[in-house]
């Protein structure tokens, strides 16, 4: 009888100590909000505007100045993702491209140079780790599971087209 | 003409990525893939063709332009059978990825950590 009782009382304190962890958790992130700063939302919105449509104007004109001077509108567009890229990982190698990226947030994040950025920066990161597990591997610490589900979705959505022209 | 579509679209959607940064606790990482994913999403229903034809590289430059652009290949390449299909939304990206790839290790080669100042 004892027992039972001091079973019982064990696992109400065990449950109320769980209660309390989860209180404790709610509460801190409470605490911690008063301290952490509230991001800007219109001035970060802005200043991800004008340079992401900066960008992107200025890869249209470069592209149309291309297609004047001769090259397919195809291989102009190629050439100018290209370019895009290029200059994206240079700078991140130099150490600038993160400080664009803190002023222009998303503006350079969500365009194609954001992609390019997220191959390198990790893997200068992890460079002590050897040339094959280090850089190799880190490349795809974030372009990996892009790759993975674009082209996965690309590819089972081009299936899915397939099998629908088949009857 | 052209150059406002560009500049407005390329912004907006820049726009959206900046707002679920804010907003939400999704990382840099997820955005991408939502971003790539919702680009296939959208060209497998038509829906970013016009978008492409009206804003050109505003269109295009984001990452959802990617995901158009790996869709549409696949899909295209439905017409030419089953390998076309499975080899379609790589060989539309292959230049860019593979600049990428290669660029990237070169650069990573090249450069050393910066420490935090």
């Amino acid at each position: 009888m004892s027992e039972d009782k001091k079973d019982y009382r064990d696992s109400n304190s065990e449950k109320r100590k769980e209660v309390s962890k989860a209180d404790v958790a709610k509460a801190y992130e409470k605490y911690s909000g008063q301290f952490t700063p509230k991001p800007n939302y219109l001035g970060n919105s802005l200043r991800a505007f004008f340079a992401g449509g900066g960008l992107c104007a200025a890869a249209y004109f470069a592209a149309s100045r291309l297609a004047a001077a001769g090259v397919s509108q195809k291989n102009a567009e190629t050439y100018v993702t290209i370019s895009i890229v290029v200059i994206a990982q240079l700078l991140t190698g130099f150490g600038v491209f993160d400080k664009i990226a803190k002023f222009a947030g998303a503006g350079v994040i969500v365009p194609i140079s954001g992609f390019a950025n997220s191959m390198v920066a990790p893997a200068i990161e992890y460079k002590k780790e050897g040339w094959v597990l280090g850089v190799g591997a880190k490349i795809f610490s974030v372009a990996g599971p892009v790759l993975v589900c674009g082209i996965g979705s690309a590819t089972v959505v081009g299936l899915i087209h397939w099998l629908i022209g088949l009857f | 003409m052209d150059y406002l579509y560009t500049f407005l679209i390329g912004g907006g959607i820049c726009v959206i990525g900046q707002i679920l940064m804010d907003t939400t606790k999704l990382t840099a990482p997820r955005i991408l893939v939502i971003f790539v994913v919702s680009g296939v999403l959208l060209q497998a229903f038509n829906l970013y063709e016009p978008l492409v034809k009206l804003a050109h590289q505003g269109a295009t430059t984001p990452l959802t332009g990617f995901g158009y652009a790996l869709a549409k290949g696949a899909i295209d390449g439905a017409q030419k059978g089953f390998i076309g299909v499975i080899s379609g939304a790589i060989k539309s990206t292959a230049a860019g990825v593979g600049v990428a790839l290669t660029f990237g290790y070169l650069v990573a080669l090249i450069f050393n950590p910066k420490s935090p100042k």
